[in-house]
C-alpha cells in the first residue's frame, strides 16, 4: 500500500487541514507521500517533508499551479497516480473541487468525507446531512478520498525528513482562468482550525447586534467566529461564517453557542466538539440536547456579563 | 445557447431520515421526496438565463426510477423546456450518473450545465467535478454569480474564507451553491403547462453505459449520539465551570 496525500498550501506553508489528511493515510497504512502543486512552492515543500510519517514529498512547480486551479491540480495528480493505491485530499473547497476529478480521470470512485479508516478498503462516511453514517466498501483498485479534518488528529508538523522530489509540473489546460479572490484577511484563527469558536444565531436579530455581542467575546477568548445557517440567510454575516452540514465543520476544544437553536443541519457541524456552551433563552432548544453547560437567559444580558467577567 | 440541467429525486429536505433496524440503509419507504434543493438553484438559474435572453432552450435531465418523471415535471414547471428521464431501478453511484450525463451531453451539445453542488441523500459532491473531467470540459464549483459573456462564463465560487472568480471556457460545467439564487415557487399555469412539455425516456443501456456500483454500502447507522450536559444558573457559575471542570478557558 502506498497512500499520496494531495496538499493545500499556500506555496508558503501548508494548510492545517493537509496535517490531517496525513493522520488518515496513516490509519490506512503503508507509505506516505505528498504532492504539493504549486508555483514557487518550495515553501510548503519544505514544510510537508517536516510533516511526521511523510515518506517521500513530490513538488510539482509551475505556472499552471498558480492558483490551484482543479483542472491543472487533477492533471498533475493523475501524471504521478501511478503506483498509488490511496489518493487523499481535504473535504475543504479545494479538495472537494478536486478529488471527484481526479477519482473520474482515473476511472473509479470517489469517498467522500470520510470520518474513520475501517481498513484499507472501508471507510465510515456521513450521509443524510450527517443523520446517518455508512460503512462503504471500495473494490476499486485506486481509493479516491476526501478526508473530513475534524475526525482525524493533525500530524506534527515536525519530526518528519522527507526527500523531495521534483516532478515536472503539468501545462495549464486553458480551460479557467483565475480572475480574482475575496479573502477575509483576520487576524482571528480560522474557524475549522480554532481553539474556541464562538457562534451567533438568528436569536441576535440583526447584523449589528452580531457586531455588538459576538465580537467582543470572541475578542477574549481568542476566538474564530461562525454563525448558524439561520443567521447567514438573515444577512447577518457572509457565508463563509456558517457552521453546519452545508458550511464549515468544526471541533474546537470549547464551542459557544449564542442564540443558535441548535437545526439537525447546524449540529453536523459542531457536535465533535470537546465542550458546548449554549446560550439561548427558549430552554426547550435543541441546542441544549448537545451542550455541555447550557444557560437558559436573554443573550442580550447573559453574554456581555460572560465577555465582561472573564 | 443549449443549457442543460441535471436534477435528482431525492428525500425531502423536511423528512427527518431513520436507520432501518437492519442496518441496512435509511428508511425511505412512504417519505416524502422532492427535488434536491441544490437542483432547484440549478433550475433557476438556467431560466434566469434564458429570460435574460442568453439561454435559448434548457434541457432536464435525470437519472434513476419512473418516479423522477416528477422531478422532471417540477423542472418543467419552473421552466424548463424539456425533459430526458434515464430510467432504471439500479443503484446509480455518482461515477456512473457522470458517465450518463456524458452520453447525453454528446448527443444534445449543450454549451453550459448547471449542477447542484450536492445532493442532500448521499451528499457526495461529485456528479458535476466528474461530468467535466470525463469531457475535459472547465469547471466552475460551489458557483454563488454566474455571468455569461461571449464564449466565457464569470464565475464566483464560494471558497474557504471567502470567494473566488474564475473565467471558465465554454462549454463548462457550473455547480451551485445555496446563495446563487433563491428558486421560484412554480404557478399553478406553469404545473399544468408542464404537463405537455415533452418527456423521453431512455435506458442507461440506449447510452452504452456500465451503471454497476463500484462501492457497497455494507452497514448504515446512526450517529453516536452526543449527551445532553447540565443547565447552569448563571454567568458566573458557567464561568467557574468551563475554569475549573472543562478546564478550557
Amino acid at each position: 500500500m502506498r497512500c499520496l496525500v494531495i496538499a493545500e498550501h499556500d506555496n508558503q506553508s501548508l494548510k492545517a487541514a493537509t496535517l490531517n489528511v496525513v493522520s488518515a493515510a496513516a490509519a490506512i497504512g503503508g507509505e506516505i507521500h505528498v504532492l504539493v502543486a504549486g508555483e514557487n512552492a518550495a515553501g510548503a515543500a519544505q514544510a510537508a517533508a517536516s510533516v511526521a510519517g511523510v515518506a517521500k514529498v513530490l513538488h510539482a512547480d509551475g505556472p499552471a499551479h498558480a492558483h490551484r486551479l482543479p483542472e491543472n491540480a487533477a492533471a498533475q495528480v493523475v501524471a504521478n497516480a501511478a503506483g498509488y493505491t490511496h489518493i487523499l485530499a481535504p473535504a475543504t473547497a479545494y479538495g472537494k473541487a478536486l478529488a471527484p476529478r481526479v477519482a473520474a480521470l482515473l476511472d473509479v470512485a470517489q469517498v467522500s468525507d470520510i470520518l474513520k479508516v475501517v481498513d484499507a478498503d472501508t471507510f465510515v462516511r456521513p450521509i443524510y446531512a450527517g443523520n446517518a453514517y455508512a460503512t462503504v466498501k471500495s473494490s476499486d483498485g485506486v481509493k479516491v478520498i476526501t478526508v473530513r479534518g475534524t475526525a482525524f488528529a493533525a500530524a506534527a508538523t515536525t519530526g518528519g525528513s522527507a526527500t523531495i522530489e521534483t516532478v515536472a509540473a503539468v501545462a495549464d489546460t486553458g480551460t479557467t482562468r483565475f480572475v480574482s479572490a475575496e479573502i477575509v484577511k483576520s487576524e482571528r484563527p480560522e474557524l475549522t482550525a480554532a481553539r474556541i469558536v464562538v457562534t451567533g444565531g438568528r436569536g441576535l436579530g440583526s447584523g449589528e447586534n452580531y457586531q455588538k455581542i459576538i465580537i467582543p467575546l470572541a475578542d477574549k477568548l481568542g476566538a474564530a467566529i461562525g454563525a448558524s445557517r439561520a443567521a447567514v440567510d438573515a444577512g447577518y454575516v457572509p457565508n463563509d461564517y456558517q457552521v453546519g452540514q452545508t458550511g464549515k465543520i468544526v471541533a474546537p476544544d470549547l464551542y459557544v453557542a449564542v442564540g443558535v437553536s441548535g437545526a439537525i443541519q447546524h449540529l453536523a457541524g459542531m457536535k465533535d466538539s470537546k465542550v458546548i456552551v449554549a446560550i439561548n433563552k427558549d430552554p426547550d432548544a435543541p441546542i441544549f440536547s448537545v451542550a455541555d453547560y447550557g444557560l437558559v437567559a436573554d443573550l442580550f444580558e447573559a453574554v456581555p456579563e460572560l465577555t465582561a467577567k472573564l | 445557447m443549449k443549457v442543460l440541467v441535471p436534477v435528482k429525486r431525492v428525500v425531502d429536505y423536511n423528512v427527518k431520515v431513520r436507520v432501518k433496524s437492519d442496518n441496512t440503509g435509511v428508511d425511505i419507504a412512504n417519505v416524502k421526496m422532492s427535488m434536491n434543493p441544490f437542483c432547484e438553484i440549478a433550475v433557476e438559474e438556467a431560466v434566469r438565463l434564458k429570460e435574460k435572453g442568453i439561454a435559448t432552450e434548457i434541457v432536464a435531465v435525470s437519472a434513476g426510477v419512473a418516479q423522477c418523471q416528477e422531478t422532471l415535471r417540477n423542472a418543467m414547471a419552473i421552466g424548463a423546456d424539456r425533459g430526458i428521464l434515464i430510467e432504471t431501478d439500479a443503484e446509480l453511484q455518482p461515477l456512473a450518473v457522470a458517465k450518463l450525463l456524458k452520453a447525453v451531453v454528446e448527443r444534445e451539445q449543450p454549451r453550459l450545465v448547471i449542477l447542484g453542488k450536492q445532493a442532500i441523500d448521499d451528499d457526495a459532491n461529485q456528479t458535476g467535478q466528474m461530468l467535466a473531467a470525463l469531457l475535459g470540459w472547465g469547471q466552475a464549483t460551489f458557483a454563488s454569480k454566474v455571468e455569461i459573456d461571449g464564449g466565457v462564463a464569470r464565475v464566483t465560487c464560494e471558497v474557504d474564507g471567502g470567494l473566488e472568480t474564475v473565467l471558465v471556457n465554454l462549454p463548462a460545467i457550473v455547480t451551485t451553491d445555496l446563495r446563487l439564487n433563491e428558486p421560484r415557487y412554480a404557478t399553478l399555469p406553469n404545473i399544468m403547462k408542464a404537463k405537455k412539455k415533452p418527456l423521453e425516456t431512455v435506458k442507461p443501456v440506449d447510452l452504452g453505459v456500465d451503471v454497476t456500483p463500484r462501492l457497497t454500502v455494507l452497514r448504515v447507522e446512526e450517529p453516536p449520539k452526543r449527551q445532553g450536559g447540565i443547565k447552569v444558573p448563571d454567568v458566573a457559575t458557567l464561568i467557574e465551570k468551563l475554569r475549573n471542570e472543562a478546564k478550557v478557558i
